[in-house]
């Protein structure tokens, strides 16, 4: 098995770059149920008008945390954010909002034994995801471990070989593991992100304030910040996009994995599992007792990262 | 008719002064000038502008925001000696202390929105309008509790000196009960910012009990440092009094802090070195470097020199008494409480990252002069509302002398 595509040139590589958008305060045209909200923070968007440095149109800058909207609400954000990606793009986007489906709570299993360390999962999650090429965000981090030794602090997540997997190494995958007693959610100073019926821990980026306490609260390295615009090249972006997935983010917001929210609420499986080419991400309903995430956790041993600071991740790892 | 009065008495006190008060002050207007040109670029390409990172993901802001909160509430937290120790009239020192909370508090607020990524939506911020997270996040706390001291430390003084221009009594049963609340919440600005970081269990190096302590420890160094500088200042310039000894004793009490706030550090250093786990490594990184990597280390020791020797000038009777040498200790603490509760404190946070990569951060160019700007304003402020608040207290300016010239 060997693969060139590996090199993780990862992250604070960045450069200086124009802005590209110019904001253009439009007209009040959403009749909203919250007059004096809007009232408000009309006169608060002619000030920001006048300081015209964020790209942020007067709908956008209204625009309500995802969970407090009407569904009337829901509509208008979706088909502006389709137009706005249209004109950006130049290609028709999908923008769901699916909800969870009852009787869901989605978990992951990896197997820590086989992994090949070759980071097909990467690179299908940053397609997948519309994850910004320059600067570079990457959700999955392939830690490569010595074998016998389990020490973060000797892991290494740039090594660059020219076949794996390598003798005497083993590998192990890290994303956000979505943990049931997330420290970054509780943290968030506006509920801008939070953990979906379904277990999912996503961000709604529109509310997002940019003010990195969950950065810092995250065991995991689970969360990325957009330090300055993202670029997705035109012809890989991904059109089918969940609001509180895949859809293209602003600069100077949060995003993380959201187990590939706009795949999974639709019955498929995170891209990551379905890139892996020797099969070792497995995914489902720890509700389901004969889901494979539940046999696999009854029938071999598994753990999950960090145990100690009780964050109760849904990320198993297991081995025979 | 009387407003005006006051107008054109305030702004004739503000355009006249020495020549180093016009140097002064042209210095902090272009530092402000300068800040707010480098916060504009910011702006506009985002925060890619700073030395910041998904692994340093909060830096020099927010270190100077950490060692603001703590001068704002030292500078409060110094009425108690004040009080006890009669150091003066006890107003003038609750107002300069209070309009030295006052700028330093708005300098935090100026840090933490330079941080921010999305200063467009601090609404989302606002109760009623937006979603404040409380009570789970200890951020929408401190929110809380800043604006709650600033409130505070506007109306008390404002309140004082409402009275003193019109040269009335101050009517302290009504005005005491809220000089004694500022004081309890000045605790709770400075243990609720020590909360922030203390609460996150992914970050060994904040997530110890003695962090509060410290912090409160740390603060009584380098606020009262400040405002021993400052009382000699707003001495030199007007009618205002402070005694002597009350600075030397202000001195004293530092050296006790300083002393209470070398042996947390102590301990600290034993709990990390002797138990000898991973959560040693954020330690060593400052003191010592990790892998080589070590841009940390000449600042830290740089503070921890400048304060064993604040720490000695402050405790020998002959160097406490000398102004000369109680200058030099009230700055070099400043500067090493600084680089320890700035940097040095938010950056080790960060270093090993959770999954122990060693990246390095370092403020950028566009990043410092954000700061400078802050600091500009802050300073500008501070002497703005001592130019025109001392001389009502002292009686130099009220209602009478304004109509009268
Ligand atoms: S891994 Fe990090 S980002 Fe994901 S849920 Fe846990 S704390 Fe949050
Ligand atoms: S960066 Fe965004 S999601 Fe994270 S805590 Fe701040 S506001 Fe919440």
């Amino acid at each position: 098995m060997s693969d060139r595509r590996f090199m993780n040139e990862a992250v604070p590589d960045k450069g200086d770059r124009e802005r590209k958008s110019d904001p253009s305060p439009g007209s009040p045209q959403q009749q909203g149920t919250d007059l004096s909200r809007r009232t408000f923070l009309a006169g608060a968007a002619a000030v920001m008008g006048m300081f015209a440095v964020n790209s942020c149109t007067w709908q956008e800058f209204i625009q309500n945390n995802f969970r407090r909207m009407t569904k009337k609400e829901i509509d208008e954000t979706t088909e502006r954010l389709k137009a706005e990606y249209r004109e950006k793009y130049g290609k028709d986007f999908v923008v769901g909002t699916e909800s969870p489906i009852d009787g869901t709570l989605f978990a992951y299993a990896l197997d820590i034994q086989r992994c090949i360390g070759c980071r097909r999962c990467v690179h299908g999650c940053v397609e997948e995801n519309n994850q910004s090429r320059d600067p570079e965000i990457q959700y999955i981090r392939v830690l490569r471990f010595k074998d016998g030794d389990m020490d973060l602090e000797h892991s290494d997540i740039y090594y660059n070989p020219d076949e794996v997997p390598q003798k005497g190494y083993y590998y192990m995958p890290v994303q956000c593991q979505h943990c049931a007693n997330a420290p970054c959610t509780k943290v968030c100073p506006v509920q801008a992100t939070w953990t979906e019926p379904d277990g999912i821990v996503v961000v709604d980026y529109n509310w997002c304030i940019g003010c990195r306490y969950c950065m810092a609260a995250c065991p995991y390295m689970g969360r990325w910040f957009n330090f300055a615009d993202p670029v997705i090249p035109k012809d890989e972006v991904n059109t089918e996009t969940h609001y509180l997935g895949n859809r293209p983010r602003m600069r100077n917001v949060v995003e993380k994995c959201t187990f590939c929210i706009q795949r999974v609420r639709k019955g498929k499986y995170p891209k990551c599992v379905e890139v892996c080419p020797v099969g070792v991400r497995k995914f489902g309903n720890l509700l389901d007792p004969d889901s494979e995430v539940s046999r696999i956790i009854r029938t071999k041993r598994v753990f999950r990262l960090k145990e100690d600071l009780n964050t109760q991740p849904k990320f198993y790892y297991f081995f025979e | 008719m009387q407003r005006s009065g006051f107008i054109v008495g305030a702004v004739r006190r503000l355009v006249t002064g020495p020549p180093v008060y016009y140097v002064w002050v042209f210095f902090l207007l272009a530092l402000a000038g300068a800040g707010i040109t480098a916060y504009v670029k910011q702006l506009q390409l985002g925060l890619i502008v700073t030395g910041m990172t998904n692994y340093v993901s909060w830096g020099f802001y927010i270190g100077n925001f950490t060692f603001l909160v703590g001068v704002a509430a030292a500078a409060v937290l110094l009425i108690i000696p004040a009080y006890v120790y009669d150091f003066g009239p006890i107003k003038d020192i609750v107002i300069v202390g209070e309009a030295l909370a006052v700028s330093a508090l708005i300098m935090c607020m100026l840090f933490v929105t330079a941080d921010l990524g999305r200063p467009d939506r601090v609404w989302h911020l606002f109760p009623g309008l937006g979603i404040l997270n409380l009570p789970r996040s200890m951020l929408a706390w401190d929110i809380v509790v800043l604006n709650g001291y600033l409130f505070l430390n506007l109306f008390i003084p404002g309140y004082i000196l409402w009275k003193a221009y019109h040269e009335q009594q101050v009517n302290m049963r009504f005005i005491l009960p809220f000089i004694l609340l500022s004081i309890p919440w000045a605790v709770s600005i400075h243990t609720v910012t020590a909360f922030i970081y203390n609460g996150l269990a992914a970050r060994p190096f904040w997530n110890a009990s003695i962090l509060a302590p410290r912090f409160l420890a740390s603060a009584f160094c380098s606020g009262p440092a400040l405002s021993i500088l400052l009382y000699q200042v707003v001495r030199r310039y007007s009618r205002f009094h402070v005694k002597d000894e009350a600075l030397q004793k202000i001195a004293e009490m530092i050296a006790i802090a300083m002393a209470i706030n070398l042996f947390l550090l102590g301990a600290e250093f034993f709990k990390e070195l002797y138990s000898d786990t991973h959560h040693l490594s954020p330690l060593q990184y400052l003191y010592a470097g990790v892998h080589g990597k070590g841009r940390l280390v000449p600042w830290i020791w740089t503070a921890f020199t400048f304060n064993i020797i604040a720490f000695i000038i402050f405790l020998v009777p002959v160097t406490r008494k000398s102004f000369a040498t109680l200058n030099l200790g009230c700055v070099l603490i400043i500067v090493g409480i600084w680089i320890e509760k700035g940097i040095g404190l938010i950056i080790p946070g960060f270093i090993p990252a959770p999954l122990g990569e060693v990246w390095e951060y370092a403020p950028t160019g566009t990043e410092i002069m954000v700061a400078a700007g802050i600091w500009g304003i802050g300073l500008l402020i501070l002497t703005v509302i001592l130019k025109i608040l001392v001389p009502i207290e002292t009686g130099e300016f009220t209602k009478s002398t304004a109509t009268a010239s």
